[in-house]
């Protein structure tokens, strides 16, 4: 349970950074928190030739407010916006998400947009990004691009990160007055990742359901009022609709089930968030 | 800085309890490792090695981290603390450690290390900490053999323990 050898470059400044990420194809790879990278790297399910330390570039450590977005930095971690003074106000969505984000040792590592570019299909984070409809910010040497984050994710740790792209940044939207917002999730013990979780979003334009851990990556959908009759085939259908597999934690079935009992709890919560 | 060849070692230069400290390491070497191979601090476990267990939990620039999950390249110039800095004398516990021990805390002491660090961390930043935080805490932490309970009141006695002595007249 070692990693193989490889280069470590520590760059000054991002052009560094991004210089080394185009010279090294596909084989050169950021390190950030280290809290997915290097169990792969023990365990040797990723052997790169060389890793790029971005954690001292101060450019990317920034938590910003632009217009009615929240630009969160690829050097953030995830400790730190979870004590951001604003996150209550700006991201409650966030805020009732990252109490199921692993633990705070690893919380205290792991960055934000690490967890967005590892894409782990039941993660709490790409859910919250897509959820609300939030985009990513990726640059190479040669270009700058923005992608909307249900572009994003592509499939299980499947982005559309190119070679030598990295992530700058992730634009979460800010929460709007009169939105209701609520997050939950179930799985086998605090801190594990989850079985199933969802993220809902209540508003004028009626309800937003966002599901992880079920199918390839972060699912969303619209749903009808909770009161209106229509309701129990519509979120059924959702669990139809989502690729739901047996494995070593759960059925399929029960993923299923979830996804209308936990679905339904966190809509319901959402809705009296909003009132 | 220059890119760091992975046939060589190369010195790594941090705080260690306090002290500056200066180790040379290959670029895959494991925090947890550099501490106990090549430092010879062996109060660091080593369990699982994918940051589940928490046994190897240490605390960088203050907050608690798994070492298991740090390359020792990236600790250049964080301030890096383990077990071995609590006790203020060898011959004398820190009142965390002596609550451990009145409470029954730790049987086989596998874990215990990565507890105290965490713990440590907890009520240095949350000196009102209580039942509740203390069990978010040690969700990060496998124990094999207390069950917990006794865990949770040696910290809770220990707590308490520091907010009397900060406020000797309360
Ligand atoms: C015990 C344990 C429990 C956990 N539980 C959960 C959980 O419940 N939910 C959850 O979501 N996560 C969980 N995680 C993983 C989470 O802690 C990681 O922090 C996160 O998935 C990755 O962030 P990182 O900064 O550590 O990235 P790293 O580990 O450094 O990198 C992860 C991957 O992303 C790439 N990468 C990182 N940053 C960038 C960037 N800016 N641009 C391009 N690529 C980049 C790396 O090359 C690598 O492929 C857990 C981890 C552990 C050890
Ligand atoms: S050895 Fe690091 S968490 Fe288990
Ligand atoms: S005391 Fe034995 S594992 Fe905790």
């Amino acid at each position: 349970m070692k990693p193989a050898s490889f280069d470590f470059l520590c760059p000054d400044t991002l052009e560094e950074a991004l210089a080394a990420l185009a010279d090294g194809g596909g084989d050169a790879r950021v390190i950030a928190g280290g809290q997915s990278l290097v169990p792969m790297l023990n365990m040797r399910l990723a052997r790169p030739s060389l890793l790029v330390d971005i954690m001292r570039l101060e450019a990317l450590r920034r938590i910003e407010t632009s217009g009615d977005e929240i630009i969160v930095g690829a050097g953030v971690r995830q400790a730190e916006l979870e004590a951001w003074t604003d996150l209550s106000r700006d991201l409650p969505l966030l805020a009732a998400a990252f109490p199921w984000l692993g633990h705070v040792q690893t919380r205290a590592r792991g960055t934000v947009c690490g967890s967005i570019a590892h894409a782990d299909p039941s993660a709490e984070l790409p859910l919250s990004l897509v959820t609300l409809g939030g985009a990513v910010s990726l640059r190479s040497r040669k270009q700058k691009r923005r992608v909307e984050a249900d572009d994003f994710f592509i499939g299980m740790m499947a982005t559309d990160l190119a070679e030598g792209e990295m992530i700058e940044a992730v634009h979460f939207p800010k929460a709007r007055p009169g939105c209701g917002y609520a997050f939950r999730e179930v799985g086998r013990r605090h801190g594990d990742f989850a079985i199933v979780a969802s993220a809902a979003i209540a508003d004028e334009k009626g309800l937003r359901l966002g599901i992880a851990g079920v199918d390839d990556r972060p699912r969303v959908f619209p749903l009808p009022a909770l009161d209106n009759d229509q309701f129990d085939d519509a979120i059924n259908d959702i669990a139809w609709s989502l690729n739901a597999r047996d494995d070593i934690h759960a059925s399929a079935r029960y993923r299923r089930e979830l996804v209308r009992s936990l679905g339904r709890e966190t809509l319901k919560e959402a809705s009296r968030c909003r009132a | 800085m220059p890119r760091l060849n992975a046939a060589r070692k190369h010195t790594i230069d941090f705080t260690l309890n306090g002290k500056a400290v200066s180790a040379e390491a290959e670029n895959r070497m494991l925090l947890s490792d550099l501490l106990r191979h090549e430092i010879g601090l062996t109060g660091t476990h080593v369990g699982c090695e994918h940051g589940v267990c928490g046994a190897c939990t240490v605390q960088i620039d203050g907050k608690p981290a798994r070492a298991c999950l740090t390359l020792a390249q990236q600790v250049r110039g964080s301030d890096v603390r383990t077990v071995e800095a609590l006790a203020p004398d060898p011959a004398v516990l820190s009142p965390l450690q002596a609550a451990f021990r009145r409470h029954h805390g730790l049987q086989c002491g596998f874990c215990t290390p990565g507890i105290l660090m965490s713990l440590d961390a907890l009520l240095r930043e949350q000196p009102d900490a209580g039942r509740e935080d203390i069990r978010e805490h040690l969700s990060g932490h496998l124990c094999r053999c207390t069950g917990y309970a006794t865990i949770v009141e040696a910290a809770l006695a220990a707590a308490e323990e520091q907010r009397k002595e900060e406020t000797p007249n309360a």
